[in-house]
């Protein structure tokens, strides 16, 4: 049963070299309120797992200035210079992964599926040390699943029992990161109460989420 | 021409390669243009990959929406008829088949449609995106570009950066003209009438094949 708390009760599940995924596509969709209380907190040696790192000012490109990275997973950086400068110094490792592949490996991990095959990445750089698989004659690559400790996301309409509707483009890697990690915060821009949420329009059921924290738009 | 207008010269053309009913994806910059020069009569469907169909031209200023951007994370809209679905979805779209076009740049493309088109070994890497995905999955890849950057040739024998995807690329558009990839290499379909076939070979290192009916 998902929980109310207040964000820095949520944010205090996340300690130094944990594991964590964030929601959004260079900053829409991204749960901006927690992503800068985890900025606060300042806690070091993480592994994020994002479309994206952001921009050097907004979304998860905050963590990559602020040095809280260790190892980012994402399929694009191009945005925020700071993560092409760390990467370049070693500071930080950077694992970039097609984008098909990544929301794909988030929903594995979050399906209980040993990986996936596909022909993403066949002949490039994409497929160094992993197994090619032959199917009816295609060849694919193995890709493995991915998990978090935790997942932050961002939800429009939330209700107290975790139900989630989202708006426009924000759904992206959100619906999949809330199944895909051991705790699931979902940052509410809109709190209401269990019955005022149609079931026909809930996109995560409550059942993904274990905490949920007031957001408010931006 | 200069720049913009053989960016738009290229934009229009390729247009011309859209039929009622097509699903599109566009990348960024220059394919974006082609979105501008949909014949009329014909209805397509643009795709945005971070997460919706239906993509419409960018907003009135002061009707920005910040749940509604492309993917290039710049402002945008979504017409009637549109749906918005999470990224697992639209990569099922793209590598499902679903999508009958995308047209993408290039840094390099070579007489077996391999693509290099997402980096430079020594310089920032901004990462591969949805592009791998969208050239392995979409039934028509078109590239849209250039034909040469700064005098040095970009249509190859052999591509020598970094793949994006092998044998993938059917049709190249440039400002000289229209080149499908074939078994037997590169056809030059049209070419624009202010070059002539030799220019266009010379600012071609793979062996183009010019066809009796070239237009």
């Amino acid at each position: 049963m998902a929980k109310l708390v207040s964000i820095e009760e949520a944010i205090n599940y996340i300690e130094d070299g944990m594991t964590i995924m964030v929601g959004g596509f260079l900053g829409c969709g991204t749960p901006h309120k927690l992503v800068d209380a985890l900025v606060e907190k300042g806690v070091k040696n993480l592994t994020l797992i994002c479309n994206d790192s952001g921009f050097e000012d907004f979304g998860v490109g905050k963590l990559v200035v602020n040095k809280q990275i260790k190892k980012l997973i994402a399929s694009h950086i191009g945005t925020n210079r700071e993560t092409g400068n760390q990467m370049n110094s070693g500071e930080m490792e950077v694992q970039l992964v097609p984008q098909g592949t990544l929301a794909e490996q988030v929903r594995a991990g979050g399906a209980g599926l040993g990986g996936f095959l596909t022909p993403t990445g066949l002949g490039t750089v994409v497929e160094e040390g992993k197994e090619k698989i032959e199917v009816n004659g295609k060849t694919y690559l193995l890709e493995l699943p991915l998990r978090a400790d935790v997942a932050l996301i961002l939800g429009h309409k939330v209700d107290k029992a975790g139900n989630i509707a989202y708006r426009g483009a924000t759904r992206n890697f959100n619906t999949l990161m809330a199944t895909a990690a051991d705790r699931v915060i979902v940052e509410a821009e809109n709190l209401v109460e269990v019955g005022e949420l149609d079931p026909n329009h809930v996109v995560t059921p409550g059942l993904f989420v274990d905490y949920i924290v007031v957001g408010g738009d931006q | 021409m200069d720049r913009n207008q053989m960016k738009q010269f290229i934009a229009k053309r390729v247009a011309q390669e859209l039929k009622d009913g097509d699903v599109v994806n566009l990348g960024i910059g220059l394919p974006t243009a082609v979105a501008n020069y949909v014949p009329e009569g014909i209805e397509v469907l643009f795709q945005s990959e971070n997460g919706f169909i239906g993509l419409g031209p960018a907003p009135e200023e002061g009707k920005e929406d910040k749940d509604i951007v492309n993917a290039g994370g710049q402002y945008v809209t979504i017409l009637p008829g549109g749906a918005f679905f999470d990224s697992a979805t639209s990569f099922g779209i793209i590598r499902g088949g679903h999508v009958d076009i995308t047209v993408l740049g290039a840094l390099q493309v070579d007489e077996e449609g391999n693509l290099a088109n997402w980096m430079i070994p020594g310089k920032m890497v901004p990462g591969m995106g949805g592009a791998m995905d969208l050239v392995v999955g979409a039934k028509k890849v078109i590239i849209a570009m250039e034909h040469t950057v700064k005098g040095n040739h970009k249509i190859l024998k052999k591509c020598n950066l970094p793949l994006t995807a092998v044998k993938v690329v059917d049709m190249i558009i440039t400002e000289m003209g229209v080149m499908e990839v074939t078994e037997g290499g590169l056809v030059l379909k049209e070419i624009n009438p202010e070059y002539t076939v030799e220019q266009v070979q010379e600012a071609t290192e793979a062996q183009l094949t010019i066809p009796e009916d070239l237009k």
